[in-house]
């Protein structure tokens, strides 16, 4: 992305930035075990999708084929005009934040921040080009520190400076707050959802807590057993549950 | 892993160290015999340390020994002198010890484990190559050659103090790539091809056979390796280890030695 | 990873339950007693030959016996071949583990007969391996024959030799050792280093790499002791002479047929390198003792 995206983008998160992302478009069949998993659904920028279901549906599994760590029975993965489901993860531009961050646990915050930019050049450019996500996402004071010595909730900010320093075309989250405290989460919610916002790019996130899905997401996709069962917003599933899943889901949560 | 398991676990296990115990104890040769006599009618077990370059004609040997002595079964254990001598006198339990240079055996008598060595046999060295003579060597001078690959015994042991002294003898300085610790593995080297030439005993040469061709060395008449035996003090059955001692330095002991080689003491 | 869990009731707890102490066993972490008393005399059968070679050994002729030219030659040439056999091992045995670890994934008999193979010169008689490395590589042998016609060059009775052979022997135990450590990395991490757009060499060079470096170390440590202390292979393969094949533990083996106060002292030293070595050796680095 070119400095004056990236510019405006910070000025105003999802107008500018949305004109100049892509949209991914998914629709996978992948094998898990003897079972098969089948999905279909784009997702436009700036219009976060968070893919509900009980667990063992296969939202997981969803997941890493698009992201290509895991190989695609049929079906294909598209960002904008690219097709990407032959290429490996490294050429895709898709970003993840995985469920307990995988944090690199021999490098420091600043390095892990800095990683993809390493792969592309020297450690001092990498280091140079981390600093505005260290200071955007309040880890300046962490930077020197390894893995192992931060709490949940500024793990998963490194995390996703990580992923998002990469700018990738396409942000995934998996299960983003499950890792967390309970008492942390809601602020922690909240300020994930500023992230995804000023990152503006199409975004999936996985999960099957209703709070997360209503805080991050604009639509939701409901996976039950490897099928979609539903997809809508929150207020259409709430109307017209197509399954006693969702029915009980939305009404455990009091949304 | 509960307490039960680890508890018949351990018992299985010092059960079986007990057992261990007790096989060993009474397998040994060493018990000496209460019965004198040679007409001994439970079998007894010979242990005998003989220098490596012994092995063909001490074999042959005690074949013959057991067929006129039904009752003992002869167990030969083959090395370097020196290490023999060691094991000797760190207290192997040996009847008979043949040593291929009088040192060795001196070191046994000296810790007062044999008493009455006698010289039965002698041997002289010759030099050695391998089947063809791929290197065209043609006497000890090649032995000072850079470029070919030599084998000695190491000075420690007789082969090698035999050799030591030959080449002074003879004025010559070797050029040695190894420098082994009993003859027999020299002679292996050879046989093998791994080298060129090499100085071991005529009798190896001999024991040899077609693997190798032997270079005789005109000065080496003049270095004698005397090969002492003795029973020794601690054997399990004395009168079996004189008996053996006996038949070595006997006639039927000279006609093996001598079709081996070897020359008379 | 830095998540604390410990708010989650049942979910962290859930291993040490299972683990935990069956009614009627011993109180966990006390050890039984017949299993405390066979434990003692294992260690003993270990430590007590040790304890015996320090309390005999000639101390007062000790200075004399180390500063001989025969022990100082096998020293320099023990130490010198075993960190080149090291160093050997490390560029050859951690591809190798890679490639072990990868190979959990094959099908069964490509799998086994893969480790096998790594497996032999562990189990194998070292002298039995000197004799395989002879037949290969000995003048007569079809590598050997072919060194020999195209480069005039022969391995045996050389100082190359004697490493030869100590790589073969403990080549197994670096790759063992960092087999074990790649096993227990994360698998994760790589993929993560893949979404941020490493390539397979720069997943290994900066992310693989690092993280068994610790487990690297250790078996580079093994290794080191293991070549040092070969004797069996070397001497059938690469022979022995004093400077260039003689390591220590030949010299040794020599020394006790004629001078076993040098014998001792040889002793002595190869037993004081090995545990100044083992003792350098954090125990975390040794993925089977780690806390």
């Amino acid at each position: 992305m070119t400095d004056a995206a990236g510019a405006s983008s910070a000025a105003d998160p999802s107008s500018a930035a949305t004109a100049t992302r892509p949209a991914l478009h998914a629709d996978v069949v992948v094998a898990r075990g003897e079972t098969r998993i089948a999905a279909a659904f784009d997702v436009a920028p700036g219009h976060p999708l968070a893919v509900i279901g009980p667990n063992g549906a296969g939202k997981s599994s969803v997941l890493a084929a698009i992201a290509g760590l895991v190989p695609l029975e049929s079906g294909r993965v598209a960002i904008g005009a690219r097709s990407v489901d032959r290429m490996p993860p490294e050429r895709r531009r898709i970003g993840v934040l995985f469920q307990d961050y995988v944090l690199f646990p021999h490098l420091t915050v600043r390095d892990n921040v800095a990683f993809a930019a390493r792969m592309r050049g020297s450690r001092a450019a990498a280091r140079a080009a981390a600093e505005p996500w260290l200071d955007r996402y309040g880890l300046l004071a962490l930077a020197d520190r390894f893995p192992a010595q931060l709490s949940g909730g500024q793990a998963q900010r490194a995390a996703l400076a990580r992923a998002l320093a990469a700018e990738p075309d396409v942000l995934l989250l998996d299960e983003p707050m499950s890792a967390l405290d309970v008492e942390v989460r809601a602020d922690m919610r909240a300020e994930l959802a500023t992230h995804v916002r000023e990152f503006g790019g199409a975004t999936v996130l996985v999960t099957h807590s209703p709070a997360d899905a209503a805080a991050l997401a604009d639509s939701v996709l409901v996976l039950e057993r490897g099928r979609v069962t539903q997809r809508g917003t929150l207020e259409e599933l709430r109307a017209s549950p197509a399954t006693p899943y969702v029915e009980r889901m939305l009404a455990a949560s009091g949304e | 892993m509960t307490g039960r398991f680890a508890g018949s676990a351990a018992v299985a296990a010092l059960a079986a160290l007990v057992l261990a115990g007790c096989a060993s104890a009474g397998a040994g040769g060493t018990t000496p015999s209460a019965v004198p006599t040679e007409a001994d009618t439970e079998p007894t077990t010979l242990t005998v340390f003989a220098a490596a370059s012994l092995t063909e004609a001490f074999d042959e040997l005690a074949e013959q020994f057991e067929a006129e002595h039904p009752s003992v079964e002869v167990t030969l254990s083959y090395g370097g002198s020196a290490a023999l001598a060691q094991q000797v006198v760190e207290g192997a339990p040996v009847d008979v010890f043949a040593s291929a240079a009088e040192p060795p055996m001196q070191t046994v008598v000296d810790a007062g484990l044999a008493s009455d060595p006698g010289v039965f046999a002698t041997n002289t060295l010759e030099l050695v190559v391998p089947a063809g003579n791929p290197a065209g060597v043609t006497g000890l001078d090649d032995l000072a050659d850079d470029g070919l690959r030599i084998a000695l015994c190491d000075a420690s042991v007789p082969c090698g103090a035999a050799s030591v002294k030959l080449l002074e003898q003879e004025g010559l300085v070797a050029a040695p790539d190894t420098l082994e610790s009993d003859v027999k593995a020299v002679l292996t080297k050879v046989s093998l091809g791994e080298v060129d030439a090499a100085l071991v005993y005529r009798t190896d040469v001999i024991a040899a056979g077609d693997e190798v061709e032997g270079i005789e060395v005109p000065g080496a008449a003049s270095v004698v390796n005397r090969y002492p035996i003795a029973a020794l003090t601690e054997a399990g059955d004395p009168d079996a280890a004189a008996e053996f001692v006996a038949f070595v330095t006997g006639d039927a002991g000279r006609a093996v030695l001598a079709e081996a080689g070897f020359g008379k003491p | 990873m830095a998540a604390p869990v410990s708010d989650r009731p049942g979910i962290g707890r859930g291993p040490r339950r299972a683990r935990g102490a069956q009614r009627g066993s011993s109180v966990a972490g006390r050890l039984a007693w017949p299993v405390a008393v066979v434990a003692g005399i294992a260690l003993a059968i270990l430590v007590l030959p040790l304890a015996a070679l320090v309390v005999r050994a000639p101390w007062g002729d000790l200075t004399e016996l180390l500063a001989r030219e025969s022990v100082l030659q096998a020293l320099v040439l023990s130490f010198t071949t075993a960190t080149v056999a090291t160093a050997c091992c490390l560029v050859l045995g951690v591809p190798l583990a890679a490639l072990l670890a990868r190979a959990a994934d094959w099908p069964t008999l490509p799998r086994r007969a893969l480790r096998a193979a790594v497996t032999v010169p562990l189990v194998l008689p070292p002298v039995v391996g000197g004799i395989a490395l002879l037949m290969l590589l000995g003048r007569r042998g079809p590598i050997g024959q072919l060194l020999e016609e195209s480069f005039g060059v022969t391995v045996p009775f050389t100082t190359g030799a004697v490493v030869i052979a100590q790589v073969f022997v403990s080549l197994p135990f670096l790759t063992f050792a960092v087999e074990g450590a790649l096993r227990s990395a994360d698998r994760r991490t790589e993929l993560a280093a893949a979404t941020l757009g490493a390539s397979r060499w720069q997943v290994f060079r900066h992310v693989t790499l690092p993280l068994v470096a610790p487990g690297v170390a250790a078996g580079a440590v093994l290794c080191f002791t293991r070549a040092l202390g070969e004797f069996g292979a070397t001497i059938t393969f690469a022979g022995s002479l004093p400077g260039v094949t003689r390591t220590l533990p030949i010299a040794s083996y020599l020394a006790m047929q004629s001078d076993p106060d040098e014998a001792i002292a040889l002793a002595l030293l190869l037993l004081a390198v090995s545990v100044i070595v083992l003792l350098g050796l954090r125990d975390r680095w040794l993925p089977e003792v780690r806390a």
